[in-house]
């Protein structure tokens, strides 16, 4: 939670407006000194310094000279990273999930097919979820569709206010499929459903050589709709990943020979029983998505779920890039923020720390194709750098700087409106913070 | 969302056809002599017709030294010893004298905490692997079931429990789930193998009584009703009048023994003891509005609420709960997924802490269950973060003897006090770190979870062949 001294003087100096609004580093130039900085891509560098210019990252080191003007912030004692980026969210697509006209993360599509689904267009940039993920390190987050067989393409986005436009990193990042359940995606066994994917497949491959003769109505019924083949293309092109979300090892096998069979670049997503597949993993070089705060065998094709899941794919050379799936507490919207309590069960279960560090940075921005621009503290990489009053993962510590693009966005949380509200019984109903 | 799902699954449970397990109910000392009527005939307050078999698994004499204590019953204790013995917590302090007898445990760095309590747990009546068979956890026939109790849906083989076990926890409470007003009587389980619930139950133990608030009945029953908040009131309010004539009747019958015994009625009887003080009132309300009105039903018909569970407002009505004696049983920080849980605070332990009222960190859920130290953690930080001064000695209450009180078993466990049961959790590190991961766990001194001997792990009966690997 963000520190309520500052957000206080923020609000005294202004008025509530400003709170709500972008606050620009008044130079151009800021200087990061004296922190534990983590690099990612290099090693950590006690008493280091990250210089950023205009939103972009242009030095890190130690012993740096600082640029006249620059803006300097003493990170003495404090540790330094890049901005986490969750990879499974559905931060603005869902606001309070029971309130079925907040929930945008599905589309009916065809036959459980929605392909050309983009999830981002329905995105609500307004969300009152966004600031809690912000204001604990969560810079960035994947935000993909669900349900269905193929449930439409996710997109990778900062968590900055604004439109969607402005958050947008990249859309599409992926395409995703859910195979582990036969009855959401219609229907009646899990062979089935392979045998629907087959076909969804083919029939893509036989659409992209036959545009012509499709137009001119000269072709077969395809087992989708137009829209939707066109968004599978760049996906049998492997240009464009298929997460696949899936659970049981077999379902993984399945998964692997349909990649290999059409040449896809699958990512595999929830894999409760990766590890079980972690060597074909590897080899397959497919990353796999996962957390490490669920061992329930919660249901047939789960039942070998365990906490070490992450740190034993990773042990076997699979990416692995974190996500929440304690399966309780709304990992997926109010909860994206717990990703740093995913990475210290992960070490506890383990993962080395390094190796979690890198699987809520690094790692994501590599499986999403955006490393030349995330996830890495670098030179030439954007802004978004966090520092935080100790170890990330503990929870005692606190994300006390959140950059983004390297500009900060210190507002209050709805929820620390409430608190303010209701520190003094009884309380007021005047706007919270401001005296 | 488990408060979601347990009503989803409760809509489309089938009904289980399980055979009642095999147990021997040992002779009842008769309560009365009711000569012609039988005893299942008679409304006998505090009747235990499905008595506790637990025993304590053997026990060492057992000390732990050099090792960081939270006693839950004062500052933490470093480097200080503990002395379990016949299944008690025998000393705790500085040193101890450690009988010749007894194992010793060098645990230098390491911390120990009682036994953790999880007020609010739904382990065994949805048990995993989860679906409609083994979907027990709500009678979602009627919006009034007080009749039901948990502990005739619980499966002692549900692999959940030895995870918990894992996790710290020595003590839960099972309830029903929150699709009915009143949705039936709760038991409190020793977190044990065994082949029966009866196994498994605290021997004496008040039972509790599940009530809900708000939505989730009246989107159970929306087409039969209640449908409304308003619809939900008027239905505990007539449970309670009918309730309370059928207390007259029994207590009355029960003092003087004239004429035919009154008709006994399952429901009823649970109702009556509410009102006589024998169970404790655990009741499900997100709002404090709603709270505050549950507070008025009680006193119109003289109950009294020992916990409002899930309570993501309790820090807007915290006054009021210190003054009512009224625990609140929350999330760190689950909310948002409705619009009754839209306000939570992450601060919201803290607050409640402060007002004087007793804070319970509470799961719902099987995976939170394992790590409530971590979910007091986060709790506890928001509540520094908001200017509100929390230390790990009172965080550790949030877990340990608050719940217990909320149990009514704060004179048996909760703490670590010469006389207290001696359950016990040793950990790896300090237990409010994420890193930190139980080691060992005692219950009444029986050495039960050894995260390093796996051959001696707990594996229910379900999991022999269906889960893929050892856990630990």
């Amino acid at each position: 939670m963000k520190s309520y001294s500052r957000t206080l003087r923020t609000l005294i100096l202004g008025s509530t407006a400003l709170a709500l609004t972008a606050v620009p580093a008044t130079a151009q130039v800021l200087a990061i000194t004296g922190g534990r900085v983590f690099p990612v891509s290099g090693p950590p560098i006690d008493g280091g310094t990250v210089i950023v210019t205009n939103g972009k990252i242009t030095a890190v080191g130690a012993n740096l000279s600082i640029p006249d003007g620059a803006q300097r912030i003493d990170a003495s004692g404090k540790w330094v990273t890049p901005g986490f980026i969750n990879s499974s969210t559905q931060l603005g697509v869902i606001e309070v999930s029971q309130v079925s006209n907040t929930r945008d993360m599905s589309a009916r599509g065809k036959d459980n097919i929605a392909a050309a689904f983009t999830v981002w267009e329905g995105l609500n940039p307004n969300s009152v979820m966004l600031a809690p993920a912000r204001n604990e390190g969560i810079t960035t987050v994947a935000v993909l569709p669900a349900g269905g067989l193929v449930s439409g393409q996710a997109a990778l986005l900062n968590v900055v206010p604004g439109t969607t436009t402005d958050m947008i990193i990249r859309a599409p990042i992926a395409m995703v499929a859910e195979i582990g359940d036969a009855s959401s995606a219609g229907v009646s066994s899990r062979g089935e459903l392979v045998v629907k994917l087959r076909e969804l497949l083919e029939d893509t491959r036989f659409f992209q050589t036959r545009r012509a003769a499709y137009e001119r109505a000269e072709t077969r019924d395809f087992a989708a709709s137009r829209l939707d083949l066109q968004a599978m293309i760049p996906v049998i092109e492997g240009r464009l990943p298929l997460i696949i979300t899936v659970d049981r090892a077999s379902d993984i096998d399945a998964a692997l020979r349909v990649a290999r069979e059409f040449n896809l670049r699958i990512i595999i997503g929830g894999g409760a029983e990766a590890w079980m597949m972690a060597d074909r993993l590897a080899a397959a070089r497919v990353p796999v998505l996962t957390g490490a705060m669920n061992n329930i065998p919660g249901g047939f094709a789960a039942l070998g779920q365990r906490q070490e899941n992450a740190a034993l794919l990773r042990r076997a050379g699979v990416a692995v890039a974190l996500i929440g799936n304690a399966g309780g507490g709304d990992e997926e919207a109010f909860n994206v923020r717990n990703l740093k309590q995913e990475a210290g069960n992960a070490v506890a279960y383990g993962m080395t720390w390094d190796d979690a560090l890198r699987a809520v940075t690094m790692t994501p921005a590599e499986v999403f194709g955006v490393s030349n621009r995330l996830g890495s503290l670098q030179p030439g990489r954007d802004a978004n750098v966090v520092i935080w009053s100790g170890d990330p993962f503990e929870f005692t510590t606190r994300a006390e700087r959140v950059f983004i693009n390297g500009r900060e966005y210190p507002g209050m949380t709805r929820q620390d409106m409430l608190t303010e509200r209701y520190k003094r019984l009884p309380n007021t109903y005047n706007t919270p913070g401001v005296r | 969302m488990r408060a979601f799902v347990c009503v989803m699954l409760a809509v489309s449970a089938g009904c289980a056809t399980g055979r009642a397990p095999v147990t021997t109910i040992p002779p009842r000392t008769a309560a009365d002599s009711t000569g012609s009527v039988g005893l299942g005939a008679v409304s006998t307050p505090n009747a235990d017709p499905f008595p506790s078999t637990y025993a304590p698994y053997p026990a060492r004499t057992t000390v732990i030294r050099g090792v960081n204590i939270f006693t839950a019953a004062g500052p933490l204790i470093r480097n200080g010893a503990i002395l379990l013995q016949n299944g008690k917590v025998a000393a705790v302090g500085q040193s101890v004298d450690a009988p010749p007898d007894a194992v010793v445990i060098d645990a230098a760095g390491k911390y120990v905490t009682p036994g953790l309590i999880d007020s609010h747990s739904h382990l065994g009546v949805y048990a995993s692997p989860g679906g409609s068979a083994l979907s027990d956890g709500n009678e979602a026939t009627n919006p009034t079931t007080p009749h039901v109790w948990a502990e005739h849906s619980v499966w002692p083989q549900d692999p959940q429990f030895p995870r918990n076990l894992a996790g710290g926890v020595t003590t839960l409470q099972v309830l029903p789930g929150s699709a009915n007003l009143i949705g039936g009587r709760s038991v409190v389980l020793k977190v044990v193998p065994s082949r029966t619930v009866q196994g498994m139950k605290f021997p004496g133990a008040k039972y509790g009584l599940k009530m809900a608030c708000g939505e989730n009945p009246k989107r159970v029953y929306q087409t039969r009703g209640p449908a409304t908040r308003m619809g939900n009131v008027a239905g505990y309010r007539s449970a309670w009048i009918a309730a309370e004539a059928y207390r007259r009747r029994w207590d009355k019958w029960n003092t003087d023994r004239k004429g035919d015994a009154p008709t006994r009625d399952l429901g009823n009887e649970t109702l009556a003891e509410v009102l006589r003080g024998n169970i404790l009132i655990h009741n499900h309300c997100y709002r404090a509005d709603e709270m505050a009105q549950m507070i008025d039903i009680a006193k119109e018909f003289g109950y009294r609420i020992r916990s409002f569970h899930h309570g993501v407002e309790a820090y807007k009505l915290a006054d009021v709960l210190a003054r009512e004696g009224i625990s609140g049983s929350l999330w760190s920080d689950w909310g948002s997924f409705k619009m009754e849980a839209l306000d939570a605070v992450r601060a919201n332990l803290a607050l409640v802490d402060r007002a004087g009222a007793r804070a319970i960190v509470h799961s719902d859920d099987p995976s939170g269950s394992q790590r409530l130290t971590q979910e007091a953690a986060k709790a506890m930080a928001a509540g520094i973060a908001a200017g509100i001064p929390v230390t790990e000695e009172q965080a550790i209450r949030w877990v340990t003897i608050n719940p217990a009180w909320s149990l009514g078993l704060d004179d048996r466990i909760g703490s670590l006090e010469a006389g207290k049961n001696a359950d016990v959790v040793l950990w790896s590190a300090n237990p409010f770190s994420v890193y930190a991961r139980p080691e060992k766990v005692w219950v009444d001194g029986a050495l039960l979870y050894d995260r390093l001997d796996r051959a001696q792990h707990w594996r229910t009966d379900f999991e022999l062949g269906f889960v893929p690997f050892d856990r630990n």
